[in-house]
């Protein structure tokens, strides 16, 4: 096939899946299951307003429960995409094409859930601005020097800067959605989001250079911010997290979860969008590969902080034998196992290149990262240093269903970005293509 | 007495990225005030077009800097405004400031850089002149377009014509058509 009319079937497979759906019966299903989840989210939210935190299982010792857990694996989950897309598109891979804009999305979603978490944690949600720096008549500031502090600007820097390294992305997409669109409705609604983008080669250059730069800055912003929350554990004294392997952990951990919810997203956009020649059985085997990869630097974290504990000895190995034999131990096994055994699989190239494999390993990484979670934040804090601090932390209901929640928040957001936006950076898959010969 | 008309740019087609960068690369060197067109960036179309920008890095340079000390100081400051002795470790204590300093001079950086992007490029404009040549919209699709901007000058139009011609463009149109007094 000539490049011209390649180019042109790239435009037409990406830029008219919004005016013409390919599969508008499955995704209102999908739809329909995620505003349910969002529904239950606004009750969850609506009830924990109304009575406070109590309706939770969170209580002293364990006052962290479940919106940390979540708001750590949500994050971590966030990281994968600012990673696959910053680090391939510097590294000139030409595969990240396919996968980087879903992935950013699934960036932006996850950090609105993980930014959420903390914010409906404070007791008083609505105060939540006390922690930005302002001149207030209190005459109070945020406490600079506790990981408190750090938490919160790292979680709105890199809200701002997925969000403007996504929509920098997309602006070229967008004018070609533009440009195709026959329907007012949607050419007014490119249209507007194009901000009159008309591909001139000044434009292109000055482009490419914001483009790159930014995602050069967010590849040590990944880092910085998984070190934030990392010390928020890592900075007290508590046992279990008093470790300073807490942020390279965490950053190796999130990327895992990351590539997991890449994978399964991967599979799913596929099918329901019939993208089957350019979301191929290729990135299949590079995300199987990204999985295992970053899945062994997990399990060698795991290793790591056993060893710390044998090493250190005293309440550190108390805190072990509470991961491997105590009240919690079937979040450490659960973790061990889902986020370990299945990954196995994906040592052979006929599992890694089969989509239902790399979604169901996928699922049960994405599992055991969140019981991971839940073990280091439970484990840390259900025996504090005296005895009479002891104290069991069961789940309630409202956790569970902010928990569900969420997963409704985050479903929404990627259902309406697949529904309304360009999903696959086209421009960039047609330069590929020009490149090589066009 | 007729009106008198000449376009404000001449618009030629191209059907690949080499020719076109090519093409823009000649004519510049003619002395012709040119701009091409394309659905995606195109390699060697800087030296063709003469681009020596550097806007863009030097305000994620500045952005970076003056993101960090802001924070830096607004850190030191408020410590220092409302003192906490914990421990009697220092008020302003520079490896607790730095993470969120280094945070915020990355924010700094990529606001500045995509702002200042925005900005030298004229965006957002929702409409252009360029908008009104029919094929125009193929610019993102899968043509390659140059464009001669003449300014209203009708004998430069028709050297621009001849010009574009030359290039291999496998069309050309006038676009947006100006009275000439």
């Amino acid at each position: 096939m000539t490049a011209p009319s390649r180019y042109h079937q790239i435009t037409g497979e990406v830029v008219s899946i919004p005016p013409r759906f390919p599969a508008p019966r499955a995704w209102w299903l999908l739809f329909a299951g995620a505003l349910a989840l969002l529904a239950l989210w606004v009750v969850a939210v609506a009830v924990l307003l109304v009575r406070g935190p109590g309706v939770w299982g969170n209580n002293i010792p364990v006052g962290w429960g479940f919106p940390i857990i979540g708001y750590v694996w949500w994050l971590g989950i966030g990281h994968a995409g600012t990673l696959i897309s910053s680090m391939l598109l510097l590294l000139s891979r030409s595969w990240r094409n396919s996968l980087n804009r879903f992935a950013e999305a699934m960036t932006l979603f996850a950090v609105v859930c993980a930014g959420l978490l903390p914010i409906l944690h404070l007791g008083r949600p609505w105060y939540f601005y006390w922690m930005a720096p302002y001149p207030n008549t209190m005459g109070v500031w945020p406490q600079f020097r506790s990981p408190l502090a750090w938490d919160f600007f790292a979680v709105v820097v890199y809200l701002v800067v997925s969000v403007a390294f996504w929509y920098v992305g997309i602006i070229p997409d967008l004018a070609s959605a533009r440009d195709r669109a026959t329907k007012r409705r949607w050419q007014f609604f490119f249209g507007l989001l194009a901000l009159g983008w008309r591909g001139a080669g000044s434009h292109w250059l000055r482009w490419r250079q914001a483009y790159r730069l930014t995602a050069a800055l967010a590849i040590p912003l990944v880092a910085l911010v998984t070190a934030s929350y990392a010390l928020l554990f890592a900075g007290g004294p508590v046992h279990g997290w008093n470790s300073t392997i807490f942020p390279a952990y965490f950053l190796v951990g999130a990327v895992f979860s990351g590539f997991a919810v890449v994978g399964i997203l991967a599979v799913v956009i596929r099918s329901l969008l019939g993208l089957r020649d350019l979301i191929t059985p290729l990135h299949f085997d590079r995300i199987g590969k990204l999985l295992l990869a970053t899945g062994l630097m997990t399990l060698y974290g795991y290793l790591a902080d056993a060893f710390t504990a044998l090493y250190g000895g005293g309440y550190e190995l108390e805190t072990l034998h509470d991961r491997v034999g105590g009240a919690y131990a079937w979040s450490f096994w659960g973790a061990v196992v889902l986020n370990f055994v299945p990954l196995q699989f994906m040592w052979r190239r006929r599992f890694r290149t089969s989509p239902i494999v790399l979604a169901l390993v996928g699922v049960s990484v994405a599992a055991g990262m969140w019981l991971e979670r839940y073990m280091l934040v439970v484990t840390g804090l259900f025996r504090d240093w005296t005895g009479s601090s002891t104290g069991l932390f069961h789940a309630t209901f409202w956790d569970w269903a902010l928990f569900a929640g969420f997963i409704g928040v985050f479903a929404t957001g990627m259902l309406l970005f697949v529904r309304l936006l360009p999903v696959v950076s086209a421009f960039e898959i047609k330069r590929e293509i020009g490149e090589s010969g066009g | 007495m007729a009106e008198r008309t000449c376009p404000y740019a001449v618009l030629a087609e191209f059907d690949a990225p080499r020719a076109l960068v090519e093409g823009a690369g000649t004519l510049r060197g003619d002395g012709w005030r040119i701009e091409t067109f394309s659905p995606f960036p195109l390699d060697g179309l800087g030296d063709a077009i003469g681009f020596s920008d550097r806007a863009v890095p030097v305000a994620v340079l500045v952005g970076a800097v003056l993101g960090a000390a802001l924070i830096f100081a607004i850190q030191a400051g408020a410590n220092l405004d409302y003192p906490l002795d914990v421990g009697g470790r220092p008020l302003v204590t520079v490896p607790g400031f730095l993470l969120v300093t280094l945070e915020c001079g990355i924010l700094g950086a990529v606001l500045a850089g995509i702002g200042t992007m925005l900005a030298r490029n004229g965006l957002p404009r929702l409409h252009h002149p360029l908008f009104n040549a029919e094929r125009f919209s193929l610019a993102s699709d899968d043509r390659f377009f140059l464009a001669i901007l003449v300014d209203g000058d009708a004998d430069r139009a028709h050297d621009a014509r001849a010009a574009l011609w030359r290039c291999g463009a496998v069309d050309v149109v006038d676009v947006g058509e100006q009275l000439v007094a």
